[in-house]
């Protein structure tokens, strides 16, 4: 066994530095690193390029490190939900790639994969296209879109074990499943760490090769976005 | 003329047995809940979940357990969770087969824009512009006019677009129509509501045949 486990999330991030391009698994609040993105705050890390399909809200989720000016560049889907990033965004001293979420999923999937380009229909005719190669399949045109070459990729997951492999729980497996691996170096943190051999490997979503680094997280807080109910 | 409820129950009247859905954020959310009896259909929704269930009892939220629209959900029985990019090979490889979303603007061709208000608003395409790059069964559920009274059908859109020559129906508070090669097709019209009216709220010439029936929701 491979050990990847360290000894906490100061030390799984130590070597992360100033105009480095990070990816962050989650949707909206739901399964992002929280503990990850509290020590990039405090480690106040500058100039980053983040790659997250959501920035967060205003006090949560990237919205902390979007409050504090270390993000330069957004790659994202959807940024609503923000008001902080809509004034940065607005106001230009942040710059915002948008990029189809499918699309988003799809470059990180490369990455992690291997392939160094794809062609999808997303996105054709639209502002999106612009600059790209276009080329037509079975009569449909499609458009050329390159993995994302980043840093590190910082993911979450709900149990782990020390050899890097990865459980999801429902819809927080999201991106972070797709960004293992898909960096130079993957750090994981997760809500419990367990000794290898504990997990069954017949129920790992994401093996320990794609892993670097593993970490039990301090806390969760797990904020809901959206709190919907029923009555009974 | 219907309300927004009323568009969402006409939607449901186009689901079929065994088809995969996904719904868009607003109005298409709400087809979910008139899905006729004894019809069986699964909600995928782009986040990563098929089998899509109504919102939980209090105090049974789930924060791992969200839809599109980040709303706490639940699931029913044979649901599955999957990544991302799973997700999305579903829909671009055509295994879901009814797309239903909201728009800001639908043009004679059907292009869809709904996205992007340049200089106002600017959140985000999401998933919204590889659903209607693939999907090939897409409905769009909308108010037929803005907020100002001017038609959201248009001979081209003004918004920047979403997807180009997409939109095969629009459900809108006043009708049903078609968008076919010859130009939008009025197929039914809302309670209440004359073809006049409707000619009056759209600003593309519509393709009238014959008497246009009234819609049967119930």
């Amino acid at each position: 066994m491979i050990n990847k486990k360290v000894a906490n999330v100061q030390v799984a991030l130590s070597d992360i530095a100033d105009n480095m391009t990070i990816m962050l698994g989650g949707f909206g609040l739901c399964g992002i690193p929280e503990n990850s993105i509290a020590e990039l705050v405090r480690k106040n890390v500058k100039g980053l390029t983040c790659i997250s399909n959501n920035a967060g809200v205003d006090d949560f989720g990237l919205g902390l490190l979007l409050q504090k000016r270390q993000i330069n560049k957004m790659i994202s889907s959807y940024v609503g939900e923000n008001a902080e990033f809509e004034r940065q965004m607005l106001s230009g001293e942040l710059d915002v790639e948008l990029t189809p979420q499918g699309t988003l999923a799809e470059k990180c999937r490369a990455a992690q994969m291997g392939i160094p380009a794809f062609y999808t229909p997303a996105g054709y005719g639209t502002e999106v296209a612009e600059g790209k190669e276009v080329r037509v399949f079975k009569g449909k045109p499609h458009i050329l879109e390159h993995a994302f070459d980043a840093d590190f990729a910082i993911v979450k997951a709900w149990k782990g074990d020390e050899a890097g492999n990865l459980i999801f729980k429902g819809t927080a497996r999201n991106f972070n499943a797709c960004m293992a691996g898909a960096a130079k170096i993957t750090i994981a943190e997760v809500e419990e760490l367990v000794p290898a051999g504990e997990l069954d490997p017949n129920e790992i979503h994401v093996p320990g090769i794609f892993v670097k680094r593993i970490f039990q997280g301090e806390k969760y807080e797990k904020r809901i976005e959206q709190r919907t109910v029923r009555t009974k | 003329m219907l309300d927004k409820i009323g568009i969402a129950k006409r939607i449901a009247k186009e689901l079929q047995d065994g088809f995969y859905v996904n719904l868009g954020i607003g109005i298409p959310t709400l087809v979910a809940n008139y899905v006729p009896q004894g019809m069986n259909v699964e909600f995928q929704s782009e986040n990563g979940v098929l089998g899509m269930g109504p919102f939980p009892f209090e105090g049974e939220e789930d924060a791992d357990l969200i839809n599109a629209g980040k709303q706490t959900i639940t699931t029913l029985k044979g649901a599955s969770f999957f990544d991302s990019a799973t997700s999305f090979g579903m829909i671009r490889g055509k295994h879901v087969d009814l797309t239903i979303l909201g728009a800001m603007e639908v043009s004679e061709s059907g292009d869809i824009a709904n996205w992007k208000i340049p200089g106002k608003m600017v959140k985000g395409m999401g998933g919204a512009m590889d659903l209607v790059a693939s999907a090939e069964n897409i409905i769009v559920a909308m108010m037929h006019v803005n907020k100002i009274g001017e038609s959201k059908i248009l001979k081209e859109c003004s918004l920047p677009l979403t997807g180009v020559k997409c939109v095969k129906k629009i459900v809108t508070e006043l009708a049903v129509m078609e968008v076919t090669d010859k130009g939008i097709k009025l197929l039914e019209r809302a309670p209440g509501v004359s073809v006049e009216d409707i000619i009056k709220a759209t600003e593309v010439t519509l393709l009238i045949e014959g008497d246009i029936p009234e819609m049967i929701l119930d």
